[in-house]
């Protein structure tokens, strides 16, 4: 059930966001969702696509410093609170967010995805679902 | 009034001490050659007795020793005496391999303290000083060797240790001290930390500061002198020949004296090792013709200097040697430690990280800084910004246990380090040290 991620290891400097985007542009990859995560030194592009394997190897190919990651998503509904019962359900399951961030659906018009990155993927997903959540899959989103 | 503490031979002409060096050395080659086989092996090695060395003209026909083989011969393989004969240790940082300790009898250390206090007297010190000792204690020779040197002279000395600045310049008012001890940078840290609680220099009693254990350039000595409101003189040493005191600077303070009824100083070309004329640049190299329980015969110190036998408007008639203006190794002297290259790059293999890496070290506010970047790779690569910092932190942790300072790591992208043609630059020295 878990969706996976591409995440690259770049410089926290002008231009290498840039220069990344585009080295995967050239190589036919389209990007469905992007977060990044800073500190003063480095970034990390964390990247929803539809083939993450393929992006994988084309980066590591030209010697990315990458690695596929485990997160899963989850569809909102456009109301207020529906975030909040969300994380209710991870945190009372014990379940430790690292980090979180939205997109938006280009396949079903006004939905909402949310991708989780948690300690412990699998038991996330079960608690999710045993309180009716669903899960997105891979194949619905492209 | 130039103050001597041993005037005599301080000031002693040159016959007398080369005979005095003669007569130490002939004595030296066989007390070494007797008692450590470390070192007769060497000799055997180059086909040289103790019977071929008659004085110092003869130095030359003895082999050098280095780095390497106080690594091979650690910890004790270069004892001359019996171990039941010491009665101290010190020691620079790092690990086996890398770590000198050196050995003491009560007179080496004895010795050694007359030598800290020639420089104490050459400072300016009498019985009325009060002496601040803020080098470090410990296994570090600066602390104990000023130390002792105060004591000898009989000053009143403050054993403070570094650290701690603001109770260093309470102790300076209260107390009035009038001798400051420390490393260069520490010295101008002081300087500045004085400004900073809203003192001057006639808040203090300081006149005079002896610095070393590091390089530093004339420009820092003004700027010291300026701030603490005294005169800085220049200390030198090493571990492996004792500690401070081998060389000291007089009140003409344009290069330092070697105590040579101790040590016989050579000038060799480094690549060649072949002795160079006086007045020549090259590497220095020490000769300890006292010293009973650790004594190295041509030692190469792999620092660049020049030796100079002019006559010194002090009265002192022993040769004097510029500042170090290098090295011919790889060797960085940062907030007083030695570090090499090297050792950063055996904790990323231990580590598993690849071994491309660049060092950079700075000097900000007074206080050097060590930064090094490492590439990492995928396979080490989380995707978390907490992870990657933990590997900054663990990594920096194990440069500490190896280096005695800890850098600060930055982790950046593969490929992110400049390769260049043939050999890779590896550090970047921003500090200005030499003139």
């Amino acid at each position: 059930m878990s969706i996976k991620q591409v995440s690259v290891f770049i410089e926290n400097k002008a231009g290498k966001l840039a220069e990344t985007t585009k080295f995967l542009a050239e190589k036919n990859v389209n990007l469905k969702a992007l977060s990044i995560a800073d500190s003063p030194d480095f970034g990390i592009v964390r990247i929803i696509c539809e083939n993450p394997e393929e992006a994988l190897s084309v980066l590591r190919e030209a010697e990315y410093v990458t690695t596929l990651t485990d997160v899963f998503a989850v569809e909102l509904s456009d109301k207020a609170g529906s975030l909040a019962e969300v994380l209710y359900i991870l945190a009372d399951a014990g379940i430790f967010v690292e980090y979180t961030y939205a997109f938006l659906s280009t396949k079903k018009e006004g939905s909402a995805y949310m991708i989780f990155r948690v300690d412990r993927n699998e038991d996330a997903i079960a608690a999710l679902k045993a309180k009716g959540i669903e899960i997105v899959l891979q194949k619905d989103i492209f | 009034m130039e103050n001597y503490y041993q005037k005599e031979i301080e000031c002693a002409s040159r016959e007398e001490i080369k005979a005095l060096q003669d007569q130490r050395l002939v004595e030296q080659v066989k007390h070494v050659y007797e008692n450590v086989p470390y070192y007769r092996n060497l000799m055997e090695e180059k086909g040289v007795t103790p019977e071929d060395i008659k004085s110092t003209d003869d130095l030359h026909k003895l082999p050098f020793i280095s780095k390497a083989d106080l690594r091979d011969a650690y910890p004790t393989g270069l004892l001359a005496v019996p171990l039941s004969e010491c009665v101290e240790i010190h020691s620079t940082s790092g690990t086996t391999g890398r770590r000198v300790v050196a050995f003491y009898t009560q007179g080496d250390i004895d010795l050694w303290h007359e030598c800290c206090a020639r420089a104490v007297v050459a400072a300016g010190g009498t019985k009325d000083d009060i002496v601040q000792v803020a080098y470090g204690y410990g296994l570090f020779t600066g602390g104990a060797g000023l130390d002792g040197g105060s004591h000898k002279v009989g000053c009143m000395t403050l054993p403070m240790s570094s650290g701690n600045t603001e109770r260093q310049i309470q102790f300076m008012q209260d107390l009035k001290a009038t001798i400051l001890c420390c490393t260069p940078s520490y010295a101008a840290y002081i300087g500045e930390t004085l400004h900073d609680m809203g003192l001057s220099p006639e808040d203090i009693s300081l006149k005079a500061g002896i610095f070393g254990a590091e390089p530093w350039t004339e420009e820092m000595r003004r700027d010291i002198e300026k701030s603490l409101g005294i005169k800085a003189y220049d200390i030198y040493g090493l571990t492996e020949t004792s500690g401070p005191g081998v060389a000291y600077e007089c009140s003409a303070q344009n290069g330092m004296h070697i105590n040579e009824d101790h040590f016989i100083a050579e000038i060799i070309d480094p690549d060649t090792g072949e002795v160079l004329p006086e007045g020549e640049k090259g590497e220095l190299v020490f000769t300890s013709i006292t010293k009973k329980a650790f004594p190295l015969l041509r030692y190469r110190t792999r620092d660049i200097c020049v030796l100079t036998r002019e006559k010194c408007s002090c009265g002192r008639t022993h040769v004097k040697m510029t500042k170090p203006m290098g090295r011919s190794d790889d060797m960085m002297i940062i907030r007083g430690v030695n570090v090499f290259p090297s050792q950063i790059e055996t904790v990323l293999l231990e580590q598993g990280y690849s071994p491309n890496y660049l060092i950079e070290v700075d000097r900000v506010n007074n206080t050097d800084t060590l930064d090094v970047f490492v590439e990492l790779s995928s396979d080490m690569f989380s995707d978390t910004v907490k992870e990657i910092a933990k590997r900054e932190k663990d990594l920096s942790i194990a440069m500490r246990t190896m280096l005695g300072i800890g850098p600060k790591v930055h982790l950046v992208p593969a490929k992110s380090i400049a390769r260049s043609e043939g050999k890779a630059v590896r550090v970047v020295d921003k500090r200005k040290l030499h003139d």
